[in-house]
């Protein structure tokens, strides 16, 4: 039971409290690109959630059997890197032959998720926080739907305001930095939650 | 680059160790100018003092990656380009993180996570694949470093507004607000001041890009209308390549959907 109130209380903290895109900024050039329309940006989450929670788990035993009992941990970032470049090509390959219907739904996302600093940033917070390879799939899968669900409440509010008569300098990018900084107000509302 | 061959930025010739370090310091700024490598801009800058570290951190991997890849640029095969960039890249990020460690204990714990993701700031990748990888070992290395600095002044600006706004305080000396360590009556009319602590949460750096962002577009808005070369500016953010991307993607469901 225990355990389960502990898994519970990860998966709050990280999808809602420490936001991974509004309180951690990583994965932000997705989360500005990928925005514009809510079906994009589902298929964007969708395939984030795909790739966090694989990398997570997959790293985070790496980590366990391979670099902590070689005393290697100093090699994570390399190891990390390289691991989830492989990954994303190997997850496509795979799709692609296999799973035809999942590869067309978030194929095309995929290589936009390599660059994507999330997947490494969760990775090694796993690593620094200690936590086991449940506990790192756990929180990897948590923060992916967070990640969703921030693009996904942004491509939203985009629609919306597509057609506001706006101040040209503004046009863009700093209108959506300021929804965005918006957002994180509204976010900062999760803390009481921890 | 430049138009014509052989001169470079601000009148330099170009490719020499002076002209790459003014053309990223100044022509080709990368967070003011091209715009990239954005996460770490956003994330770090709650301090001036934060910046700097983030901005000297990222200066060392730029100039020594870009002297690494330069040297080899004739023995990487075309194909493994790219892993071949990630794990140069890697390495000196680790000596950056395992220095940092050694040295600035403090300044590790504050910047955390960000320090090892400097692996996939665009910066570094984006002056490996578009200058490192095609010129020599030299312009390379004094690239790195025009680059690097151009970004650390513009993240430790950031960051000092920030900072200075947000808790009255410059590279952590109390400026304005109470405890300020200006004396006499002029003291006495700043320590009145109320900090506006968002500008050092995390809203506060979306809104400070915001403005530096419609700045920057009002400023090539109006060299553009005086006739000038305004190509080099970015698009707005490092995301302008996610955003094609993005919009390829509805145009292919689009077509897709008038084929059936």
């Amino acid at each position: 039971m225990e355990v389960i109130m502990n898994l519970v209380g990860l998966m709050i903290t990280a999808s809602l409290v420490n936001n991974v895109v509004l309180s951690q900024f990583l994965g932000l050039c997705p989360f500005l690109g990928v925005s514009k329309k809510t079906d994009t940006a589902l298929g964007m989450g969708g395939a984030c959630i795909f790739v966090i929670t694989l990398a997570s788990l997959v790293c985070s035993i790496i980590y366990k059997f391979i670099l902590a009992p070689l005393d290697l941990s100093y090699l994570r970032t390399i190891v990390f890197i390289l691991v989830i470049a492989m990954l994303v090509q190997f997850v496509e390959m795979i799709l692609k032959k296999y799973i035809v219907s999942l590869y067309q739904a978030l194929g095309v996302y995929l290589p936009l998720i390599t660059t994507n600093c999330a997947v490494l940033g969760v990775a090694i917070n796993n690593v620094t926080d200690g936590y086991t390879i449940l506990e790192s799939t756990v929180t990897g899968f948590a923060t992916a739907i967070g990640f969703t669900i921030a693009i996904v409440i942004l491509a939203g509010l985009r629609e919306k305001m597509e057609y506001n008569d706006i101040p040209i300098p503004f046009k863009g990018m700093p209108l959506v930095l300021l929804t965005s900084g918006l957002m994180a107000i509204a976010f900062t509302g999760f803390s009481a939650l921890k | 680059m430049s138009t014509e061959a052989k001169k470079g930025a601000l009148g330099f010739r170009a490719d020499t160790p002076g002209e790459r370090f003014f053309n990223g310091l100044i022509a080709e700024n990368p967070t003011l100018v091209l715009m990239i490598g954005m996460c770490p801009t956003l994330a770090v800058t709650s301090s001036a003092i934060n910046g700097l570290g983030m901005g000297l951190a990222t200066t060392f991997v730029l100039a020594l990656s870009n002297a690494v890849i330069s040297a080899l640029r004739k023995t990487i095969p075309g194909t493994v380009r790219i892993p071949s960039f990630i794990v140069v890249i890697a390495s000196f990020v680790t000596l950056v993180e395992l220095l940092m460690k050694a040295y600035v204990p403090a300044l590790n714990q504050a910047l955390g996570v960000y320090i090892p993701l400097i692996v996939v700031n665009c910066i570094i990748f984006g002056r490996a694949e578009a200058y490192a990888s095609k010129h020599g070992i030299v312009p390379s290395f004094f690239d790195g470093i025009g680059m690097g600095l151009g970004f650390t002044c513009a993240i430790t600006v950031i960051g000092l507004i920030r900072e200075f706004v947000g808790a009255g305080t410059a590279f952590d000396v109390q400026i304005l607000g109470e405890g300020t360590v200006v004396p006499g009556p002029v003291g006495a009319f700043l320590s009145g001041y109320q900090p506006i602590s968002i500008f050092i949460q995390q809203a506060g750096a979306f809104f400070v890009l915001a403005f530096l962002i419609a700045i920057m577009n009002k400023i090539k808005a109006n060299l553009a209308s005086k006739g000038k070369d305004t190509s080099k500016f970015g698009q707005g953010c490092c995301s302008s390549s996610e955003e094609k991307a993005a919009d390829k993607i509805l145009e292919d469901k689009k077509a897709g959907k008038e084929a059936e």
